[in-house]
């Protein structure tokens, strides 16, 4: 019956092209995670797409549905998401949990895709972080960044390490991680610290922020890579500019604001845009197209509302990860913002949005 | 304000926004036009237009000749049907008609004579300056003419001569955005003159002084055939009066009336009213070609150009067809014999209906007949996923709507919701099911709310209605139980009651007294 409605020509876009782009944009930032975490990523990153992957396909069963959304592209996109989020060491059944309240909690039991009022890949990751707060909070030390403990190219290694934790290796926490750049910040700053001289014990170097040479979680680090995938993603049209431009630009604005008051207690835009997960966040979570706005306008308001909410908690919040939660605060006003920032209609000049 | 800039700058009027660029697939382009052969069977529904249905003059067995009426229309936006050859009337009974639910109508069917012999009645004007424009739109409306860019609303409607809405500018829908379709680019290639003529009668009837020719960059050919004609000795224009000719970008929906209006002059035409009221006119070439015809040669309109095309055509071109020609003839003459699998388009591919059937006859709307064959389709067809809220129906779409919320309202049944989301201004260009991903049939659920939403008020109107009448019969009957006891007060003062002592006798009295009235 609807094979009768016009029109009977289509553009040849599909959910699985949008979802393999995405995917494809990713592709630099997890070469770069496997440059420099070795086994540990890539184990991570296989791990989560393919516990993903199998979550949809039990929910899809369990709920009586087709499996045809299995194919579509976007349980593997979500574990690529996370694992990219996660620290490198990250026990196996955390990632286990993570991936299955990802689909679960984060997709499914909304109605599927299309349907989840908050980002899958961020929900679960802000649940591990909550639920977890150490395991979370702790950065291995990756390759190429000065003596790490553990040589994380030998399989054996890593695999070990991720089963049965850091005892199998003989070592402690403590011996095998290392603060990032914000936490170290974060820290100094309670003792009261000024930021430049927290830098300098720190050993900080902004190139190294920018190519992605730095603890962090795996996907994060490199500014770089991430920034290939937004360029590719915004040539080829799969996202528009309005939300990652207007969340770096916000973030970027306060900081510099603030900063040039006070340069000793609030850090300069530099700083806040390469540190933590704020590129990955504004690139590819902030941009997820079911869980942002429709209309421009509504991208512009939800991209500053991030925006202001990163720099806030990152810089009077206890958390770390303040783009993570930033994010998923402003996904729950995405149908306000929908409903109120509609476009002008044709023909409705200087009558508002009704 | 931009427009302003762009104009301020020289700069060609930016176009719409939104849009969608389809492979225009224009393989007829450069088919002159060929004549089609003459049917031995013509049917005539009497309706091809906007507004109400003809009523048949003619009985079955009269001989009829081309050019003559043979269906009168009833009320004002009708128009009537003409004969489009000479012949016999063989039957008027109901026929399918091109809708994609093959519904029909009464139809006329015309046994073709084979001798074509023409109705002469109407008077050829050749100087149609010196006429009175009224009597000029009364032979537009006599001649049945329509508008022949899709939208069949009757042309004489559009040509008021109002003084509460003057005409400034005549605009001329030369861009022709749907794919496949030529017939406007053959006209304009081959009958420059007669459109040329047809816009010096638009512009006499209404009294504008302006016209603009927009063509599509797509078209040189089409854009220096019209530079050649008006550059010709054989248009005389008035001193006052100019016609320019304007390039737009190749974008579908172009050609939609309001996304030209607002492309040519910055001007949006208010939701819920005309472009007259803004003081643009906006005709296509093929209408004024056919005022040309109606009114210089005296000629009903009985045919028009139409571009059969397709993947599944073997000789795809364009013909210029009688009017009441069943589809199975023209596309035969052009080497479709075998109908299995094939998937027939009545107009263009973005907006056209599907065909239930090939015994459907051309009507004053066929622009085009697009024959394509399954596989093309199945990109189009594919099954419905959920929406993943992209935004690239919003950003495609031209009037600047919220297609999938729209959609979802719809389907949710949340029909007073959708309408204040401005389903209405929806003009169903299809842009929006072009570019999702989801492959979600979005102006089928934009159509399915607009109908439920008429009958929604239909029914809404008619409970008012029934209220009004209730609550007026009921003031009726107060009313007259009212006037009655008036009476009988009056009745009471005239003959007023004896004193107590006269019992019986005076309250005799009364009784008769109160009898009476």
């Amino acid at each position: 019956m609807i094979h009768l409605s016009s029109p009977h020509l289509h553009g040849g876009d599909s959910i699985r092209v949008t979802m393999l782009s995405v995917i494809v944009a990713l592709l630099p930032a997890a070469i770069v995670s496997v440059y420099l975490f070795g086994w540990l990523a890539l184990l991570l990153i296989v791990f989560c797409m393919v516990i993903c992957m199998l979550t949809e396909a039990v929910s899809l069963k369990m709920m009586g549905r087709s499996l045809a959304p299995v194919g579509d592209g976007s349980a593997a996109l979500t574990g690529l998401l996370l694992a990219l989020t996660l620290p490198a060491y990250t026990p196996w059944w955390m990632a286990l949990l993570g991936s299955i309240m990802a689909i679960v909690l984060g997709k499914q039991l909304y109605g599927g895709l299309g349907y989840n009022l908050f980002n899958p890949a961020l929900a679960a990751r802000v649940i591990l972080l909550v639920s977890f707060p150490l395991n979370m909070t702790v950065w291995i030390m990756p390759m190429h960044v000065g003596t790490p403990a553990i040589d994380l190219y030998d399989f054996s290694a890593c695999l070990n390490l991720l089963l049965f934790g850091p005892e199998a290796l003989n070592l402690g926490l403590d011996a095998i991680t290392m603060a990032s750049p914000l936490g170290h910040v974060k820290t100094e700053w309670s003792q009261g610290i000024a930021f430049a001289d927290a830098l300098k014990n720190y050993d900080f170097s902004y190139l190294d922020a920018f190519l992605g040479r730095e603890a962090g979680s795996i996907g994060e680090t490199s500014a770089l890579a991430l920034l290939f995938g937004g360029v590719y993603l915004l040539a080829r049209h799969t996202i528009s500019w309005h939300i990652p431009f207007t969340y770096l630009a916000t973030v970027a604005l306060l900081a510099a604001i603030f900063s040039s008051v006070d340069p000793d207690h609030f850090a300069p835009p530099l700083f806040h845009l390469l540190a933590g997960g704020l590129m990955l966040c504004a690139f590819f979570m902030a941009t997820d197209p079911v869980s942002s706005p429709v209309t421009p306008l509504g991208q512009i308001v939800f991209g500053f509302g991030c925006g202001l909410l990163t720099w806030a908690i990152r810089t009077w919040g206890g958390y770390p990860e303040g783009a993570m939660f930033a994010v998923i605060l402003m996904n729950c006003t995405v149908p306000l913002i929908d409903h109120y920032c509609r476009p002008r209609v044709y023909g409705h000049a200087g009558k508002g949005n009704s | 304000m931009l427009h302003t800039l762009y104009k301020a700058l020289g700069i060609e009027a930016a176009s719409f926004p939104g849009g969608v660029e389809p492979d225009m697939a224009k393989i007829t382009a450069d088919s002159p036009t060929a004549t089609s052969m003459l049917a031995p069977l013509f049917i005539l529904p009497i309706k091809q237009h906007i507004g109400e249905v003809c009523e048949p003059i003619v009985a079955v067995g009269d001989e009829v000749k081309w050019g003559q009426k043979i269906a009168r229309s009833q009320g004002y936006v009708s128009l009537p049907v003409h004969a489009p050859t000479s012949g016999r009337v063989i039957k008027i009974e109901e026929h399918p008609i091109p809708h994609p639910s093959g519904m029909g109508l009464p139809s006329i069917f015309i046994e073709s004579d084979g001798d074509d012999r023409r109705d002469h009645s109407l008077e050829a004007i050749a100087d149609y300056r010196g006429r009175d424009p009224a009597e000029l739109r009364e032979r537009v409306r006599f001649c049945g003419i329509a508008g022949l860019g899709g939208a069949v609303f009757p042309t004489f409607i559009k040509l008021l001569k109002d003084k509460r809405n003057p005409i400034e500018t005549v605009i001329v829908n030369g861009i022709e955005c749907e794919p496949y379709l030529t017939c406007d680019h053959r006209l304009m290639l081959e009958k420059a003159k007669e459109i040329i003529a047809g816009i010096d009668i638009a512009m006499h009837m209404v009294g504008a002084k302006k016209a603009i020719i927009a063509i599509e960059d797509n078209k040189p050919d089409a854009a220096a055939s019209m530079r050649q004609a008006l550059a010709s000795d054989e248009i005389n224009l008035p001193e006052d009066c100019r016609i320019d000719i304007r390039m737009l970008s190749t974008l579908y929906p172009q050609g939609s009336e309001k996304q030209l209006i607002y492309a040519l002059t910055g001007k949006q035409v208010p939701a819920g009213r005309l472009p007259m009221h803004i003081g643009v006119l906006c005709h296509n070439v093929g209408t004024l070609k056919a005022i040309h015809d109606a009114v210089v040669l005296g000629r009903p309109l009985t045919d028009r150009i139409v571009t059969v095309s397709g993947d599944a055509i073997p000789r795809p071109g364009n013909m210029k067809a009688r009017i009441g020609t069943p589809m199975r003839f023209i596309l035969g003459e052009h080497g479709l014999d075998s109908f299995d699998d094939v998937h027939l388009l009545h107009g263009g591919p973005m907006m056209g209906e599907k065909m239930m059937s090939f015994d459907i006859p051309v009507v004053k709307s066929t622009n085009g007949l697009i024959a394509m064959r399954p596989e093309s389709m199945k990109l189009a067809h594919r099954i419905e996923q959920p929406c993943i809220r992209c935004g690239h129906c919003s950003t495609a779409c031209p009037v600047n709507l919220v297609p999938n919320l729209l959609a979802d309202q719809c389907r949710n049944e949340q029909f007073d919701r959708a309408e204040a989301y401005n389903l209405f201004d929806c003009i169903e260009c299809g842009c929006c099911s072009y570019v999702c991903p989801s492959h979600i049939p979005l102006v089928h659920y934009f159509r399915y709310g607009k109908g439920q939403l008429a009958q929604i008020k239909r029914e809404r109107d008619f409970a008012e209605l029934s209220r009004q009448r209730s609550e007026a019969r009921e003031a009726r009957i107060v009313r007259e139980r009212e006037e009655k006891a008036a009476k009988r007060r009056v009745v009471r003062e005239k003959h007023p009651p004896k004193a107590e002592a006269a019992t019986t006798s005076g309250e005799s009295e009364k009784a008769s007294g109160e009898g009476e009235s």
